[in-house]
């Protein structure tokens, strides 16, 4: 218990000094830090489900996307706090869409249809914004500060990791690494295989979407081709993978020297920058298949070094 | 009009189910879901582009470089980075995730390469560009030759697979892999080259397309897409299947776009995906599993 209450002190204090970070930082640093948090709760958010039910989500940007898209609509309509609603009711409603059609089958279908999903929503988007409004951008002004803006990123983050911590110890963490091992089993069990991994697709979408629409008004001008940019699902793919995509902390931790080490890309090879972005995925890919802590741990582990515990992860879906 | 959307919807799948046949080879044979698949085809569309514009090189005649260097390529994008992930996975689920991440870095690199080489732009060129008359009214005779072309690669391939000896071994690696290897089949072999034949038929499709479509560096995903569902609803590895598939996808696709609206083609696609999906998941001409 009393590391328990260790662990908890560091949280805090973590999240206690990020928190006052605007008051030290120029406009730049705190721009950095906007960028960066929103990976790492994007990061998170995509583990939350993909990394404990093995089903690769391409469609990061899609609820990224819808997010931003809605606060841009909305934002002279209605009240802030209503407009976030309604971003995430709309991520909401997309997640149960996909999920209800795709999840109840094998994994590869929900991969082929997260895959063109936000191609499919950029699409639509744009044919409605030509075609009923009759524009294809939009302005959004609204009355808040960067700092704003990073505190409710902020919150959204440690929301994050503490909602993802809670279900691992849940039943439903149970559930889920039950049917990561083995989903038969876990049908024998009387687990409800399609429910809970519904659940879980709705509960990470709504909070991408969150954060595409907590970022929305960083942007001012919006159109579709900004939004819907692949690259974000790419990234947050990466930096989940890197970190270790099953574990609380993995894609928080792998998103922080990614995110700094793309910006640096971008700056200084910005024509190049995919490839070598490709080039890093793959080898991400064959080096650490499970990620870096996890590497780290077996390494430790078959060094020989003191005999302990590791604790069971829930491993990628054999 | 309705005869002309028709021809071009019939071309327009002919060329879906060129792509999709060789996805489905790929998939279904050596078990690699391959999302930089549309890359491939982009490429060959810009190789042809290139022979073209600067060498005055006919497309039909680039189909003879594009062909063999797509199996090439595919050849040594299997032995160099996908063997090792086949090597190394445990089961089908395990080999799919790890194929999925891989190529889908694939996509990022190759994509990539081309955007440094030749930007963002749409790209077209003309080739055959006049009319022919069938059945009273034009149509362009590089898409007609773009069909015919489909036709015969894709029937082709289906002789090789269903009429020869080799064909057949291919044939039984996607159906029992774990069987083939009793009767002698070398399933390794097989899946290397069934990788390759995928990658020669997507740049055949390639250089199709760029005869009558404009294309720019990141359309690829958008023909990933397409061959995908065409994949899904023709039954994955079912090769008559992924024809018929493709010709209805793209006969939908065109009556979408003449009669509704072209911004809503995908959507179209999207909507018959999810019927197939609710209503019968393992494709419109599987065997129910």
């Amino acid at each position: 218990m009393m590391k328990g209450a260790f662990v908890w002190a560091i949280f805090a204090l973590t999240l206690a000094v990020l928190a006052a970070a605007p008051f030290f930082l120029e406009a730049y640093g705190l721009g950095l830090l906007i960028g960066l948090l929103g990976y790492v709760t994007l990061a998170s958010a995509w583990g939350l489900f993909s990394g404990r039910t093995g089903y690769v989500s391409l469609a990061t940007v899609a609820f990224f996307g819808v997010g931003a898209y809605a606060v841009a609509a909305l934002n002279e309509v209605l009240p802030y706090p209503l407009v976030l609603l309604v971003a995430a009711l709309a991520g909401l409603g997309l997640a149960l869409a996909v999920g209800l059609s795709t999840l109840r089958l094998a994994g590869v279908y929900f991969v082929i249809f997260t895959f063109g999903l936000a191609e499919l929503v950029r699409q639509l988007v744009t044919w409605y914004e030509i075609n009923v409004t009759g524009t294809l951008g939009r302005y959004i002004f609204m009355d808040l500060g960067p700092e704003h803006i990073y505190w409710q990123l902020l919150a959204l983050a440690a929301a994050t990791l503490f909602i993802t911590w809670r279900i691992d110890r849940s039943r439903l963490g149970l559930a889920l690494r039950v049917i990561a091992d083995d989903e038969v089993v876990a049908a024998h069990l009387g687990i409800d295989l399609a429910r809970t991994k519904l659940a879980l697709f709705a509960l990470s979408s709504v909070i991408v979407t969150l954060v595409g629409a907590i970022q929305a008004p960083r942007w001012t001008y919006i159109e579709p081709a900004i939004v819907f940019n692949p690259t974000v699902s790419f990234l947050t793919l990466v930096m989940a993978l890197l970190g270790g995509a099953s574990r609380l902390w993995g894609p928080a931790l792998g998103a922080v020297p990614l995110f700094l080490l793309f910006e640096w890309l971008s700056a200084n090879f910005p024509n190049h920058y995919s490839i070598l972005l490709g080039l890093l995925f793959i080898a991400i890919v064959f080096a650490l298949p499970k990620g870096v802590f996890a590497f780290a741990e077996m390494h430790l582990k078959t060094r020989g070094g003191e005999k302990r515990i590791v604790p069971v992860e829930a491993e990628s879906k054999p | 009009m309705l005869v002309t959307t028709i021809i071009n919807g019939l071309v327009l799948g002919g060329t879906y189910a060129l792509l999709a046949m060789g996805l489905t080879i790929q998939y279904g044979i050596a078990r690699i879901m391959n999302l930089a698949y549309g890359e491939t085809i982009i490429a060959a569309a810009f190789l042809a582009f290139v022979l073209n514009s600067t060498l005055g090189v006919a497309p039909l005649v680039s189909l003879l470089v594009a062909a063999p260097a797509g199996f090439a390529l595919s050849y040594l994008i299997y032995g160099l980075m996908l063997h090792p992930l086949v090597k190394r996975s445990k089961g089908r689920a395990s080999l799919e995730v790890d194929s999925i991440l891989a190529t889908f870095g694939l996509l990022f690199v190759i994509q990539g390469v081309m955007l440094v080489f030749f930007g963002g732009n749409y790209i077209s060129y003309t080739y055959m560009n006049f009319g022919i008359d069938i059945l009273g009214s034009s149509v362009a005779a590089n898409r007609l030759t773009a069909l015919i072309l489909a036709l015969v690669l894709g029937g082709g391939l289906y002789l090789l697979l269903t009429r020869t000896l080799w064909g057949t071994a291919l044939r039984a690696v996607s159906v029992a892999p774990q069987s083939a290897p009793l009767v002698g089949i070398d399933a390794d072999r097989a899946a290397r080259f069934a990788f390759a034949l995928g990658g020669a038929l997507a740049t055949c499709g390639g250089v199709v397309i760029s005869m009558y479509q404009t294309f720019t560096a990141s359309s690829g995903v958008i023909f990933t897409m397409k061959a995908l569902i065409v994949v899904i609803l023709g039954g994955v590895g079912n090769l008559a299947g992924a024809l018929s598939a493709g010709l209805l996808l793209g006969l939908v696709e065109t009556l979408v776009a003449t009669y509704v609206s072209p911004g809503l083609t995908l959507a179209a696609v999207y909507f018959i995906f999810l019927g197939v999906l609710l209503w019968r998941p393992s494709g419109l001409f599987g065997r129910a599993r």
